[in-house]
């Protein structure tokens, strides 16, 4: 029976439709108090007294702050430099500075509001711009975080010989996860016994590596245990650390559980954020609409301290020349310092940002050499056998011309636009249609995957069952259900019989974060593997035949157990041949293996109201094989709607450098009633190294949205805008403010 | 608030089951669900109204209970996730979030389910724009809404409500 491509009810969907799923703050322990955190009313500056206010029995309360700490006061990430709690400088409203911990959570939050903090305040800056321009330097001697230069050809030479040379600048703002359950987690910890942390992460091998340092204990006093995580999208990625950390310490101070939950306000205005981006395109380019050369400028907003945006950087730089071939690129990319609260990890991870801007650009090119976009893009696609800005060889089936073919079909597309010239003449309601073509690399960037060695084990039970055991957390995006398809897959057993072991690593072991779209390509190839170890240890031992069924699988595993003890495989990744990659040059195979994909939007332009909004959307793409037909469309959908969100309604309204519409009410997102219909297509093309044949699929959808979009907007209405979120004021400002 | 003086008794039916609560008048009906009857699948999302998480529903009626003052349930009858499926029988809006994928992370789904069960009580065959209203008050962020939409139509389609339907 096959099992890979077949839509399997979700391992933990019955909990999870009548409520019995237990999330973080659905575990109560005995004893057990409440931990809040007070944070920094001021951009930047020293911390000159604290003082405890107000009608509050303080002695009741456990207070901690820097001094407390028992190990490093830095959260382990890539740098050390962001403090666990700010001691004597803060770097960005709402850090960090004390924790407080108490029974009654009332009482609690009264306390907080009591703890007066001095701050002498110093110079801070809140724009990118003013971070490059060194208005005040914030951080390092430059506030450069990160740097990467890209270079393929020769790009100088590339001007003379062009017929145009076509310039855009773009801009992206920043974007809230938000995710329905906040950040929350419980420690217990005492020096006798260690540190364990229950939480609502999508990492838990990093909590681990963080709370190491915080605590200095040795590894296996450390224990961290992902409960039931209500969405992530990248949100919890590191940011889970930092609240581990301060409950654990609340913890070890008063020798009971600590629960800390935040609410709405405090994980919207505390916690990470998308990267806002700004993107300068200098690009040569033909009479026949050839590209010669791209010279490109990509720069991303990181916040107070380096957390990830090395990495959030990397992503985008590489994906800032897009599906095309051309013979001379330089990109130069920058992470820069700012007074704001860190920004961090959010589905796509910088892709976003520089698809949107090379998307727009690709569009106004055309324009330029007099092409339709679609006829420029037919000509400048990445073939098999071509080179990626990186210099990486496209050694895969690519398509690109076919997907685009099929997305115009299944959208009617030039029938539609010709249909929309006419009736835009006349009426009120102006439409348009557009598309974005793109790539994702999927895992690790570059070495990434090598340096992890990510590992998975398999067991078999007493029952003999198959237990999949990974440190890879299920967020929603069904990794529990495609682990259990892809073992069953591989033994030839049924999907019932396949568990997978909750994330704890005192029990798995660390198959690497749950980022990247890389827990079914990289994660569950190695799921394939180790569950084939296990089948070939019971071959070998003489206990199962070449050929079996279910139950003499079953009897296998009882009969090893009993006569050897224990079976357990355990799988470690190995790169495909022929990968390699330069990080000093940054050049070569930045990804194993791309997804593929032509997104088209159909919007209406209310010109009245200049409201937009999007009528249809069709999202076609290439991910290798489909494990999992609806999981994967619920991605694609997901991705699609959160990338509309990021287009036409999400906007963070900042007041030097606070997040000051950290609510609901006022950041937001598309309900049931503001999605089209998102129409998900794939084309299968099955990836030799991926599990089953298939590649990452996670962050994909969330890069096609927003260019398609506004190229729609420019069909509709024939203006040009190239920054997001676009709000109505943008459209009433980029058609001249007079049509009010 | 925890000031056990201030406490009131209040009586209602939560699941179908009479319950005596001992509450302050101004807790939050979430709260009570959550803490005192330990009925954790309520899901507190924003706190203010506007994700539906906390979604169940009073004498039938769909509401916010992160919004509900527990004094106002006096004498009401409240209906929570716990209380949707009959014993192991899942409703048909349950199984068919299961087999459309109308559920991810699953922490918008009790309320999105109540929500659901709710539209088709008032509207046993809704048209597409009326699923999309009448789940509008909930918040999902991982689905795109899609698949939800999906169970909703193969829940009508399944049930007795179709057929009740001329």
């Amino acid at each position: 029976m096959q099992i890979v491509g077949q839509p399997v009810p979700r391992k933990e969907g019955r909990d999870k439709v009548t409520g019995q799923a237990r999330y973080i703050d659905d575990l109560h322990f005995p004893e057990m108090l409440y931990g809040t955190t007070v944070r920094s009313a001021t951009a930047r500056g020293r911390i000159k007294k604290i003082s405890f206010e107000g009608d509050i029995p303080w002695d009741e309360f456990i207070v901690v702050t820097a001094k407390d700490i028992p190990g490093e006061n830095c959260v382990a990430l890539i740098l050390f430099d962001q403090p666990y709690l700010a001691d004597e400088f803060v770097n960005h409203p709402e850090e960090p500075i004390l924790l407080l911990a108490h029974p009654d959570k009332h009482l609690l939050e009264e306390a907080r509001r009591n703890v007066r903090i001095e701050i002498e305040p110093l110079p801070a800056i809140f724009s990118l711009h003013d971070s490059l321009n060194r208005k005040e330097i914030i951080w390092g001697e430059d506030n450069i975080f990160k740097a990467y230069h890209v270079e393929k050809g020769n790009v100088d030479e590339a001007w003379e010989q062009a017929d145009f040379i076509v310039e855009g600048e773009y801009e992206t703002g920043a974007q809230e996860q938000l995710y329905i359950e906040n950040n929350g987690v419980i420690a217990i910890a005492s020096p006798a016994d260690g540190v364990t942390v229950w939480g609502s992460m999508q990492c838990p091998y990093y909590v681990h590596k963080a709370l190491l340092k915080l605590f200095g204990l040795p590894e296996e006093k450390i224990r961290v245990v992902q409960v039931e995580t209500g969405g992530g999208f990248g949100g919890k990625e590191e940011y889970p650390s930092m609240v581990a950390g301060h409950a654990a310490l609340l913890s070890w101070k008063s020798g009971r559980p600590v629960k800390i939950v935040y609410d709405r306000a405090e994980d919207m205005v505390a916690t990470t954020k998308r990267h806002p981006s700004w993107t300068k395109h200098r690009t040569a380019v033909t009479r026949e609409g050839r590209l010669l050369g791209m010279e490109i400028d990509f720069v991303v907003d990181g916040g107070a301290y380096a957390t990830l945006s090395a990495v959030v950087l990397s992503r985008g730089t590489i994906h800032a020349a897009g599906p095309y071939l051309c013979p001379n690129v330089r990109i130069k990319s920058r992470a820069v310092a700012t007074n704001v609260p860190p920004h961090g990890a959010f589905r796509g991870f910088g892709a976003p940002q520089s698809i949107f801007a090379l998307e727009r650009h690709m569009n106004k090119v055309a324009r330029v050499v007099g092409l339709s976009p679609e006829e420029f893009r037919l000509r400048n696609f990445i073939q098999e056998g071509e080179t990626t800005a990186t210099s990486q060889v496209i050694h895969e089936k690519v398509d690109m011309q076919g997907l685009l073919k099929r997305a115009f079909e299944l959208t009617d597309y030039q029938a539609k636009q010709k249909r929309f010239a006419e009736s835009n003449k006349t009426s009120r309601q102006k439409k348009g249609i557009g598309f974005a073509s793109f790539m994702h690399g999927a895992g690790f960037t570059g070495s990434g995957e090598k340096y992890l060695e990510s590992v998975v084990g398999a067991e078999a039970t007493a029952e003999g069952r198959v237990r999949i055991l990974a440190a890879s957390t299920e967020i929603g995006q069904g990794t529990n259900t495609v682990f259990a398809q892809i073992a069953a897959e591989a033994l030839k057993l049924n999907y019932d019989s396949i568990e997978v072991a909750k994330p704890d690593t005192g029990n798995v072991p660390n198959s690497g974060p749950t980022v990247a779209s890389r827990t079914t390509m990289i994660v569950g190839k190695l799921v394939e593997s180790a569950v084939l170890g296990l089948k070939q240890t019971l071959q070998s031992s003489g206990l199962l035949k070449e050929e079996y069924a279910q139950d003499d699988f079953e009897r296998a595993c009882r009969g090893y157990i009993e006569q050897h003890g224990p079976l357990k495989s355990f799988s470690k990744y190995k790169a495909p041949p022929g990968i390699n990659w330069d990080d000093e040059k940054y050049e070569g195979d930045a990804y194993g293996a791309y997804a593929w994909a032509v997104y088209v939007a159909e919007v209406t332009v209310d010109m009245v109201t200049f409201e937009a909004r999007v009528d249809d959307f069709v999202a076609l793409q290439e991910v290798g094989r489909v494990i999992h037909p609806v999981l994967a469309a619920g991605q694609i959908e997901g991705g699609v709607a959160q990338g509309i969100g990021y287009t036409l309604f999400e906007k963070v309204v900042w007041q030097d450098g606070r997040m000051i519409n950290n609510q609901m009410t006022n950041y937001i997102i598309p309900t049931a009633a503001d999605i089209p219909p998102i129409r998900v297509y794939f084309e299968e093309n099955p990836y030799a190294y991926g599990p089953a044949g298939a590649k990452g699929i996670g962050e994909l959808p969330m890069d096609g949205a927003a260019p398609a979009i506004l190229n729609a907007i420019e069909q509709a209405t024939g203006v040009s805008i190239n920054h997001i979120p676009l709000m109505p004021e943008s459209i009433i400002e980029a058609l001249g403010g007079d049509h009010v | 608030m925890s000031d056990a003086s201030l406490k009131v008794q209040i009586n209602c039916t939560v699941n179908g089951e009479a319950q005596t609560l001992d509450s302050h008048p101004m807790a939050r009906l979430l709260d009570v669900l959550r803490e005192e009857l330990r009925l954790t699948g309520t899901k507190e999302g924003c706190g203010e109204g506007e994700c539906g998480a906390c979604s169940v529903l009073i004498d039938g009626a769909l509401v916010n209970s992160c919004l509900v003052p527990v004094l106002q349930v006096e004498g009401a009858s409240i209906k929570t996730i716990e209380g949707v499926a009959t014993g192991e029988q899942l409703h048909r809006v349950q199984q068919a979030f299961i087999s459309c994928g109308g559920a991810q992370c699953g922490i918008c789904t009790p309320g999105m389910v109540i929500a659901a069960v709710n539209l088709l009580e008032r509207t046993p065959n809704p048209t597409d724009a009326e699923i999309r209203t009448g789940l509008a008050g909930n918040l999902c962020r991982c689905t795109g809404y899609m698949k939800i939409f999906d169970a909703v139509v193969r829940a009508c389609q399944k049930g007795e409500m179709r057929n009740d339907k001329p």
